[in-house]
Order: C-alpha cells, then structure tokens, then sequence
C-alpha cells in the first residue's frame, strides 16, 4: 500500500529544488505542527520560576532534575507497564481475532457472508464513545471494573472493524493460483492460512498492529471509566491524576507528558511509512 | 455496504469441515464484538428507559422521561449547538487550508517524505496530551501571550480558554493543528494518484497551473475529500478527550465548548444517573446515524460502491 502511493510519484521533469516560497512555507508550518510538542518537551528542563518569568523561553539553565524525579518515581513505571500491557494485549487480540476473520472473509464462500462483513463494516460508524456508558455496566458486571482486562477486552472488539476492514483485501489479493498449487501439494485450506495467507500478509499485520497499538497508548476515555485507582492507571489517566496532584509544578507536569508520549513517538518514527501509507491504503481499499 | 466478492468460487458445496473451520476462524471475533460492541449499544436502549443508579436490575421504569429531559435540558442544547458548530468549523477550516497545503506540498519539494512525516506528528500524540500541553500554553500567562508580546503584539495577548467568545475558536485552533495532518497526508495520497498525462495533457492546451488545479485536480480529487469529511464529521460529533482534558467537567459549559459527549459523561457517569447516560448515548447514537445514513445516501452515493466502508 505504501509502496504503491511511494511508485506512483511525479517523475521529476526538471532537477533543482522547485519554488523556495513552498520551502518557506512548509518550514514555517512545521514550526506550528511542533511547537507544542517541543514546548511540552523543553519545559520540562526549564525550572518553574523560568516558567513564570518567560513562559515561552527556552531553558536557561538547563534543569534535569524534573526529568531525573519522573523517571525514578514508582508511579511513572508502573503507569508505563499498566500502559504497555494493554497495548501489548490489545494489539496482539486485533490482529489474532482479525486476521482469522479476516481470513474467513476473504476466502470463504458461505451463506451470511455479506452479513457478516455488514456487521463488522457497520462498526466503523460506532466509535467507542456512543457505547461508553452501557460499556462500563457490562464490565462492571462481569467484575473487571479496575482490571486492565476491563480495558483491553472492549479495546479489542472495537479496534476490529479498522483491522477487519484493511485486512480483507490483503488477503484476497493472494492469486487463487497459490491456493490451487497448495491444495495440489495436499495443503489444507487451514494449512494454506498458516503458511502462506499469514507470511504474505505480514505487511498489512503490521500496518493494522502499529495502529492498534497507537490508538490502545493513547486512548482515554475506555479507561477513564474502567479504571479507578492509581494502581491500575494507564499513562493518559496518571498525567491528568499528575497534572491535578502537582498542578503548580508545571515544569514536572511538563516533564512526565513528554516521557509518556515518547513511547508513540518512537513507534510512529520506526513505522511510520507504514501508518502513513497504510491509512492512505485502507482509504483506497 | 456490499461485501466485495470472494476471490475465489467453491468447486464443491460447503461441508461440515468447512463450517468448522469457518465457526473456529470467526467464531471468536463475532463473539467479542457481539459482546463488546453491538450489546452494549442495545443495552443502552434499554437502560434509556429507566431512573438508575447503576446498582442491581433497574426498576424505576420511566418511559420517555429521559429522553423528555435531554430534549429540554439547555444544558444538551448547548451541547448540541457546539457539536455543530465543531462539525462544520472542521470541515470550513481545515478543509481548505489541507488541500492549500497538499498542493503546495504536491509539487517539487525535496525532502517531502520528511515534512510529510513531522505534520503527522500531532494526530499521533494522545489527546491527553496534547490537551494538556495547549492548556498551559494558551493560559493568560502561558506561552502563547508570551510569544506574542515578546514580538510586540501583547495586545492580542488574551485568556484563550475561559473567554466565552474565545474558547470554542481556540478548541477550533487546537483541532485544526491536532487533525489537519491526516487530511493532508489523505489528500497527498489521493493527489498522487492522479494520472500524470491528465495534468501533462492540459499543460499542452496551453492550461495555467490554477486552471489545471481547478479543473483537474480538485475534482478528481473529490471522492477523498467526501470521504475525510464524512471522517471528520463523524470525530467532530463525538469529540469529547480534548475537551474533557482542556476544560475539564465544569468549565466547558460556561466557556461555550462543551459537547453531546462530555454532557454524557458529566450527566451520566459523573453524577451516578446510569439511566440518563445511557439515554444520552443513544440520543448521541441515534444522531451520529442519521447523519451518517444521509452523508451515505446523498454524499457518497456517487463513489465506489463500498468507499465508505473502506474509509478509516
């Protein structure tokens, strides 16, 4: 998918660096698109009177120690694991659950399959928040209110229709003629999705797993309901419950948002042709 | 919403290992989100119906009375109002401004993949955070005031977030820099897929660039851009962490940003009446759909059957 937007290209008809108005234009959008995000990074080696003084200064000296405080504190790490298991769990669930059903999809022919697409399709237009309420009561009563369960077992079935949605034309792009030269080879049709249909669909597993991931990380309002202590606490929730425990240390406040938002960061950076061309892609189907 | 077709016709019927293995494949993703997705969501209907603390079965069956108050509450109509407010300022602002932006960065640019790259960054930051690095910054002493009177315009400088007629414009500000790097990054892509002879043809015929933008590009273009607004239709209806993060639970009604979602929480959740969040949900459900039913039916109508299906 990636590739294919990457191929098609305008072949450049002259060499040279093009109209330096665009130049300055794209630098001049860049600095808005990460101003905040450097200010947040910034501030939090700036100390809190620097703050007050010269609210968009640059740190002068520079402070380590709001840094240093985060990243020695209890609470940060063990918000930074809560984080890290549910998106872990949470991605792995989409992309198990999705691919087989994908896998049904999009190489099975049976009655109820138009349905079924149907019902997942539909999901697409239902985002988490219309289903909230009535969410917290089912987990409450299946008892998973402060679980990290209660978090990750909603998260995975309504990150499947995205995946389900990217998922199907991957896996019926595979020439049929695969599958026949497999089924010749006495491969059975279980067989032929567990050594070919899953090795040549990496590319759109991963696209959908960087996604599911990003979207689990960031995700608030899920575990604003299902989570109640600080134990339990994903890092969204502990930089509000941080940023309203310590809300004069705006400096530290600063410092813990940018450790947490370094983990989505670096994953998007690694990937991040992948997430790019995979949204693109899925919108092109 | 139609299925595209299987890629491959069965010789022979289908037999019972087939079913099983079609029930084994599939069997666990219907059954999570049946259970996690589409049973929520009727549940709400039923809670609707009825005063509920959210403790034991609910007894105290009231009818339409929720629904009744919701409709009469100034408090959702507000709500309401801002939702569409947001809906069309969204499509108002950041579209025009993304596809100003993907034809700039359409053209010979070194070094595109790199500035495609940084303005995606926001749409990959959590709400949470962005929420809270924009509510420090635009405070009366925070950095924006601080910028704009260390270049001599301290007499714009002003409380971004709790003046009534400035609030909702810098939520506006805020969901434009948070989401405009998708929609460029879609409309790049949708550019890009552009035939190159279409240009090089009206290049022949003497066309100016702005002719050749305007009579081709954009209207080929088209089905992307239906497709982002339906998108940002549909996050603009149910906008609620930016603004739950930035103006909390009391605030945004009297700065004038509240939305249908945070109303629910704040009525629901917040104040213990299940009953009446729930009723909320389906109210919010119930508009999301008929908006998104029309969008379909008259918007998307004319692109490929299944787009919208496909759009995320």
């Amino acid at each position: 998918m990636a590739r294919g937007t990457l191929a098609r290209r305008r072949p450049r008809k002259k060499s040279g660096w093009g109209n330096p108005i665009v130049y300055l234009a794209a630098l001049l959008l860049i600095g808005l698109m990460l101003g905040p995000v450097l200010y947040i990074i910034l501030g939090g080696f700036r100390t809190n009177s620097q703050i007050t003084v010269d609210p968009a200064g640059l740190p002068n000296p520079w402070v380590f120690s709001n840094y240093t405080e985060v990243m020695t504190s209890e609470t940060f790490w063990r918000q930074a694991t809560n984080s890290t298991i549910v998106a872990v769990t949470t991605t792995v669930g989409i992309v198990v659950l999705g691919v087989m059903a994908s896998y049904v999809l999009a190489r099975y022919r049976f009655r109820g399959r138009g349905a079924m697409y149907a019902l997942f399709a539909a999901g697409l237009m239902f985002p988490i928040t219309v289903a909230i309420t009535p969410l917290y009561i089912l987990v409450k009563d299946l008892g998973l209110v402060d679980t990290l369960p209660g978090v990750i077992l909603p998260q995975i079935a309504f990150g499947l229709p995205t995946t389900i949605i990217i998922l199907v034309p991957f896996l019926q792009a595979i020439p049929k003629e695969i599958e026949e030269a497999a089924a010749i080879d006495r491969c059975s049709r279980l067989g032929f999705f567990w050594r070919m249909a899953l090795p040549l669909s990496v590319p759109g597993l991963i696209t959908t797993g960087i996604l599911a991931f990003i979207g689990s990380w960031n995700s608030y309002l899920l575990p604003l309901f299902i989570l109640n202590s600080e134990d339990t606490f994903t890092l969204p929730l502990g930089v509000r419950a941080f940023a309203s425990q310590y809300s004069v240390d705006t400096a530290k406040v600063l410092a813990f948002t940018s450790l947490s938002m370094i983990p989505a960061l670096v994953f998007f950076s690694l990937f991040q042709r992948r997430i790019v061309g995979g949204l693109t892609g899925a919108l092109k189907g | 919403m139609q299925a595209p077709p299987p890629s491959r016709a069965r010789r022979r019927g289908i037999g019972w290992a087939q079913r099983l293995e079609i029930t084994a494949l599939s069997g666990p993703a219907i059954v999570m989100f049946v259970g996690f997705v589409i049973f929520p969501v009727l549940m709400a209907a039923y809670y609707g119906f009825y005063r509920w603390k959210g403790f034991g079965v609910p007894t105290n069956f009231v009818n339409f009375d929720n629904y009744k108050t919701i409709l009469q509450d100034s408090d959702f109509l507000e709500a309401l109002w801002h939702n569409g407010l947001i809906v069309v300022l969204s499509l108002v602002i950041q579209g025009p401004i993304a596809i100003g932006l993907a034809l700039l960065l359409n053209q010979r640019v070194r070094g595109q993949s790199v500035i495609r790259v940084l303005i995606f960054v926001p749409f990959v930051i959590a709400e949470v955070i962005a929420g809270t690095g924009w509510s420090l910054m635009l405070q009366a002493n925070g950095a924006v005031n601080g910028v704009l009177r260390s270049i001599g315009l301290g007499f714009l400088a002003e409380d971004w977030l709790a003046n009534p007629k400035l609030a909702l414009w810098s939520l506006m500000a805020i969901l434009t820099w948070k989401y405009i790097g998708f929609a460029v990054i879609l409309f790049l892509a949708g550019m890009q897929n552009i035939p190159e002879e279409l240009s090089e043809a009206a290049a022949v015929d003497g066309a100016s660039y702005w002719q050749t933008q305007r009579r081709i590009t954009l209207p080929l273009l088209g089905p992307t851009i239906r497709i982002w607004a339906f998108l940002s239709i549909i996050g603009a209806l149910q906008l609620f962490d930016l603004v739950y993060v930035i103006w909390g639970q009391y605030v945004a009604g009297t700065a004038g940003t509240s939305t249908m979602a945070t109303y629910m929480v704040v009525e629901g959740r917040n104040a213990g009446n299940y009953g009446y969040g729930n009723a909320v949900a389906v109210v919010l459900f119930v508009i999301s759909l008929i908006i998104a039913l029309v969008y379909q039916r008259f918007v998307l109508r004319r692109d490929t059957e299944g787009a919208l299906t496909e759009g995320r």
